[in-house]
């Protein structure tokens, strides 16, 4: 479970998240909103990236906050962005034993450990080819490798079906719901295709303005009038 | 008649599977590295003259500094403009330590190459905070300030103990050389051992690009976020490429320092490290073949236009020059990578097997050009030659697509 209370962050007179507070009970949790809403400023924070200037965060009965960046990784906070960010230059086995020699995993389950994370994200191309040979989906078969290996315990997925075919988003799809199962782990999805946040996620959370405005069932949230509004904008009287 | 039992045939099953899961390529890189090593070993000296000797020498030490650049450039991100200039600080460490102590010479490289490293990762302390232009700013006015220093200290001065100095205008003949190890004192024997020190460098940086730093400095130069959230120790990984780096020049330095005898503030320009960076990108800095390709472009020329067909070296700068253009223009790779695809298009070009398209046939044009322009700068006047040498970035502009 995560608990993020009263989160506020400032860009000088900018503030993309204002006193947020939500939970994310567990399973896979979805977080929509329009853009520029904050949700990719809330993954930074997590991230380390971003210093909230209020607010807390409690991942599992710690401070996430306090943790130095690079060390997140380790404690099992793993995270893909909305551009892709696989590493050309190595191969599908590298970028993922990449992410498992930061992890605190042992070394000597390493090679069984990728092989498992590349097989579960069903990617058939030889591990030993380079990322840069890969098309686009593959490539974002690997980044959700890298954000499986090595005992994760929260992954955050920032637009993982942006740019990808209904067919390829089906299969994507299909590997997200497997996540918590699979790892034990807590997976946010952010994503703007409601199909693939209403086919993952039991619950959602929905934020505009840095502030969250609906929180729940997912079918409900997707019924949920103040969350028609912020998509749509205000109602007008016809 | 005797059939092999199941167990030889299981053991040779599992060798064969061994070797096959070696990738091909290695493996030929492998026995080609080695067996290049062994005729640069055992052929070379019976083959060439005593100055081909040392500027191979040279060359191998040039290479390490080039592979240092390489490193930091090629696989984290990092532009150092200083290279050359650490270089000459570890040959001061190492001809003073030589002076000043008995240390057996393996020793003397590695406590050179120690000492270097800190001194690199001091000069790598702003790496942290700054990067691209302004790192490379930074590096370029810390050489220049490593040659004034060394040129107001009479660098590095014969005295006796570590500091010690002779009175100023006694630096010339009563100097006495740096010592050279015991058994590799002749310039062929030392030709031999620069050869496995460099080899040993090379070694060690592929260890390391192979391993676990090498995956984590190219998650750096891919994204510093991305590394960060992959729970990459910037910090740590940086510093540890800038200690890596300054530790091979610094072992590079103590060998210059040997091979010389004589050292002078003079043998190091601030304009080297500049040379040094052209050099390393034309040799192309992903591969650890262009670091021994930019070794020879930057002692090798050199040597060849001065020494054996008199022309000015300084008409290297146009070359150089016009090595760069094409390399950032069309070869990002360098020659490492470019020049067999390049003579792979002639090949298909000659044997008339595809389609030669217009932009193959520009790089072809304009890596011949470079080549013929070299040729010409010998030969001919050499105004010929720097007008074909420019021909060269100008046909591969051509070549873009």
């Amino acid at each position: 479970m995560i608990e993020i209370k009263d989160l506020t962050v400032r860009f000088g007179g900018v503030t993309p998240i204002d006193g947020m507070s939500v939970t994310f009970p567990g399973g896979t949790c979805g977080l929509i909103g329009p853009n520029g809403a904050g949700k990719t400023t809330f993954f930074n924070v997590m991230s380390g990236f971003v210093k909230p200037a209020s607010g807390t965060v409690t991942a599992f009965g710690e401070n996430l906050l306090k943790m130095a960046d690079f060390r997140r990784a380790r404690w099992g906070l793993r995270r893909t962005f909305q551009t892709e960010m696989a590493i050309e230059k190595l191969s599908i086995f590298e970028n993922v034993a990449m992410i498992h020699e930061h992890s605190g995993a042992k070394r000597s389950s390493r090679r069984a450990d990728v092989e498992a994370a590349v097989e579960f994200v069903g990617l058939t191309a030889p591990s030993r080819a380079r990322v840069g040979s890969l098309g686009a989906r593959e490539r974002r078969l690997v980044e959700v490798a890298r954000a499986v290996v090595g005992k994760p315990r929260i992954v955050l997925l920032d637009e993982p079906a942006a740019g990808l075919p209904d067919e390829e988003t089906e299969h994507l799809s299909q590997v997200i719901q497997k996540i918590p199962g699979q790892f034990d782990a807590l997976v946010i999805l952010v994503d703007h295709d409601m199909s693939l946040v209403s086919a993952c996620c039991a619950t959602t959370a929905v934020i505009d303005f840095g502030k969250l405005i609906a929180s729940g069932s997912t079918a409900d949230i997707l019924r949920n009038e103040h969350v028609m509004r912020a998509y749509l904008g205000t109602e007008t009287e016809l | 008649m005797s059939t092999p039992t199941p167990a030889v045939s299981s053991a040779r099953a599992a060798a064969v599977k061994a070797v096959s899961s070696l990738e091909r390529k290695t493996l030929v890189q492998l026995l080609t590295s080695g067996g290049l090593l062994l005729l640069a070993l055992l052929a070379v000296p019976s083959l060439v003259g005593s100055d081909w000797i040392f500027t191979f020498t040279s060359v191998a030490i040039y290479s390490v500094v080039a592979l240092g650049f390489d490193v930091l450039y090629g696989r984290v991100g990092l532009i150092s403009m200083g290279q050359v200039a650490l270089l000459s600080v570890g040959c001061w460490i190492g001809a003073r330590l030589a002076y000043a102590t008995s240390m057996p010479f393996p020793i003397l490289l590695v406590v050179t190459g120690l000492i270097t490293a800190g001194v690199g990762l001091l000069v790598g302390l702003p790496a942290l905070r700054l990067s691209g232009l302004y790192l490379a700013l930074i590096t370029l006015i810390l050489a220049g300030a490593t040659s004034i220093v060394l040129g107001q200290t009479d660098f590095p001065s014969g005295g006796g103990g570590f500091l010690g100095r002779f009175p100023a205008g006694a630096l010339t003949t009563e100097t006495p050389p740096v010592r050279r190890p015991s058994w590799g004192n002749a310039d062929t024997n030392f030709y031999r051992y620069t050869l496995v020190v460099v080899a040993l460098m090379f070694l060690l940086t592929l260890v390391h690009v192979a391993g676990k730093p090498g995956r984590a400095w190219a998650a750096i130069r891919e994204s510093e976020p991305a590394a960060l959230s992959a729970g990459v120790n910037i910090t740590l990984y940086k510093m540890w490429a800038f200690g890596l780096a300054s530790f091979m020049t610094g072992v590079a330095g103590c060998l210059l320092a040997a091979e010389i005898g004589t050292p002078r503030a003079t043998t190091f320009q601030t304009l080297d490290s500049l040379t040094l960076a052209a050099t390393a990108l034309i040799g192309g800095i992903f591969t650890l073949w262009g670091a021994l390709v930019a070794g020879a472009f930057n002692q090798l020329l050199p040597f060849l236009f001065q020494a054996q067909w008199s022309v000015n070296p300084n008409f290297l700068l146009v070359v150089f020059g016009a090595g760069l253009l094409q390399v950032l223009l069309t070869a990002p790779g360098g020659l490492a990578e470019q020049f067999p695809k390049d003579m792979a298009n002639l090949g298909r070009l000659i044997a008339r097997k595809v389609p030669v398209t217009r932009q193959a046939l520009f790089g072809i044009g304009s890596i011949l050009a470079l080549f013929l322009g070299i040729v010409l700068l010998i030969t001919a006047p050499p105004l010929v030659g720097v007008i074909v040498v420019m021909l060269s970035p100008i046909l591969c502009v051509f070549a873009l697509d």
